[in-house]
């Protein structure tokens, strides 16, 4: 299916204030595809996924999603495709309830009660947080806001999944269980992290940015074992593969 | 106090709204046309007037008992802010000094009257807002406001300026407590510090504002917030709005108090 192929051409983006943070990423991603990006801190990583629904246009170089080039008049088109948890969900959650906030979505897409209500249930049970339903976003810890938002995003059943450090302030069993949600995610996804071990379990490719270039792209289980590359770009090996 | 107590202190006044009394579970529509015609009665009195003030202190008190709400939050959260109404009113006893009546031998000013009146308007008005707040939420009252026909724009912007509020606070809580465990107690070296605290606090609310915007934009908000709660008004919500209608009127047009005044004498010659 060409509509959920994601194609980087030589993508430059330059912040407002002169900083270079991608300097020509290309990379294409196809239908199913399920593909981790990695790389040291500020190596461009949440600014690349930020290009994917047009949060930020490239400065040069073109983002195709689907047969659309993004541009700003088809960012709304693109919206409805790609669903992406930023690094920060204070930044995710605007609602005054959890509820609200996971509803906002649905709603917007113009669904009837019935079906939003079946949706904001399943996205939070996908993530375990039916408890928090009618809590305040802003009275919640830290790890139960990361849950929500990816709850948000899921409850979209968006065609394209981009998540942005994802299970860094879970708790283990929330973290597998995002992972055995991401796995159950047939199409694609795109996940920035640091967490080896999660982009090992759940992504078959796996890209290395470094300095707003893409470093390697090749399978996850052949990159993440090159012990030079993975320290050169300030990673390791995950801990899965480490021996003692 | 510190800052971060000010800060819990803000969401005390919503947590109160996830209480379920009787005042809890009124239709919001209903309780804020209530509070409306509430403001209305007691703004309309004439600026000298006290007694006929005093029956309306029975609404507050009715809704803080029946409602559970601790009466010396409301009560803190009043003084809190005084100072605005003191500020308006202090003058007048020196403005007016018309000696009106006389009480027990003391001449008592038209200034004085009208500064005592400015305070119980005020007290009722910031009291019975504050408890529509913490009875009603502040989420239930926009949407109450958009069922009531209140344009989307206007709705929307009250949700986000609740919702930013506690951004900002948040934001603020973050860099005075980074600032006070490296000043050691000092107070963060003085007023420069301050000033380019919050320039920076500025800075990172515009750039919070545009990433939250932008986290809309990706689910779809065109302008306006769509609502799903469906409010019902019962049975009960007309009782309340209409017992509540009767009371206003009987005590903005029956001179209450000296109806009281004069059955007490009746009872007890
Ligand atoms: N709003 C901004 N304005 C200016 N420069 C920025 C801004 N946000 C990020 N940068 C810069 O862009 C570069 C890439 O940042 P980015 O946030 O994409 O890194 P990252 O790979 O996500 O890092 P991390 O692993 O720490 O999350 C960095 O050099 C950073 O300093
Ligand atoms: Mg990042």
């Amino acid at each position: 299916m060409s509509h959920h192929i994601i194609d980087f051409a030589d993508v430059h983006f330059r912040y407002p204030d002169g900083t270079e943070a991608l300097r020509g990423i290309r990379f294409r991603i196809t239908h199913g595809e399920s593909v981790g990006i990695v790389g040291a801190n500020g190596a461009g990583k949440s600014t690349l996924l930020q290009h994917l629904n047009g949060c930020l246009l490239p400065t040069q170089g073109t983002v195709t999603i689907g047969d659309l080039a993004l541009t700003a008049r088809t960012r709304r088109e693109i919206h409805k495709k790609v669903g992406i948890v930023f690094q920060n969900p204070d930044d995710q959650l605007f609602m005054p309830t959890v509820f609200d906030d996971v509803a906002f979505g649905p709603l917007n897409l113009g669904l009837d009660e019935a079906r939003v209500r079946e949706r904001v249930d399943t996205a939070l049970a996908m993530v375990n947080g039916l408890s928090l339903r009618d809590k305040p976003p802003h009275h919640l810890s830290a790890g139960q806001k990361s849950a929500v938002a990816i709850a948000s995003v899921m409850a979209m059943e968006p065609d394209i999944l981009a998540m942005d450090e994802p299970a860094a302030t879970l708790d283990p069993r929330s973290r597998r269980l995002l992972i055995s949600l991401l796995k159950g995610f047939t199409h694609s996804k795109i996940i920035a992290s640091h967490d080896l071990d999660l982009i090992l379990d759940v992504c078959r490719r796996c890209i290395v940015i470094g300095e707003g270039r893409v470093v390697a792209d090749g399978p996850s289980e052949e990159i993440l074992t090159k012990r030079e590359l993975l320290e050169a770009n300030n990673l390791e090996l995950p801990l899965s593969l480490q021996k003692r | 106090m510190t800052f971060d107590e000010r800060y819990f202190a803000v969401g005390r006044l919503d947590r109160l709204s996830y209480g379920r009394s009787l005042i809890h579970r009124l239709d919001p529509r209903v309780k804020v046309v209530a509070t409306l015609l509430f403001l209305i009665t007691v703004i309309s009195f004439p600026p000298h007037e006290i007694v006929a003030l005093l029956p309306f202190f029975l609404f507050p008190v009715l809704l803080l008992t029946l409602g559970g709400i601790p009466a010396g939050f409301i009560l803190r959260k009043i003084v809190f802010v005084s100072p605005f109404a003191l500020t308006i009113g202090i003058f007048n006893p020196v403005l007016d000094t018309r000696t009106v009546t006389v009480i027990a031998g003391l001449p008592i000013s038209a200034g004085w009257l009208s500064f005592l009146s400015i305070l119980l308007k005020f007290v009722l008005t910031t009291g019975a807002a504050l408890l529509l707040v913490a009875t009603t939420s502040f989420p239930g009252i926009c949407h109450a406001l958009r069922r009531l026909g209140f344009p989307p724009l206007f709705v929307s912007q009250l949700l986000f300026l609740y919702r930013y509020l506690f951004v900002l606070a948040e934001e603020a809580m973050r860099m005075t407590r980074a600032r006070d465990m490296r000043t050691f107690g000092r107070r963060g070296l003085g007023v420069a510090v301050f000033v380019r605290l919050v320039g920076v606090l500025f800075l990172r609310t515009v750039d919070r504002a545009e990433r939250i915007y932008g986290a809309m934009l990706s689910r779809g908000f065109r302008g306006d917030i769509p609502m799903l709660r469906k409010f019902r008004i019962s049975f009960g919500d007309l009782a309340f709005l209409a017992a509540a209608t009767i009371l206003l009127g009987a005590f903005k047009f029956y001179p209450v108090t000296e109806g009281i005044g004069r059955l007490a004498q009746g009872v007890w010659p």
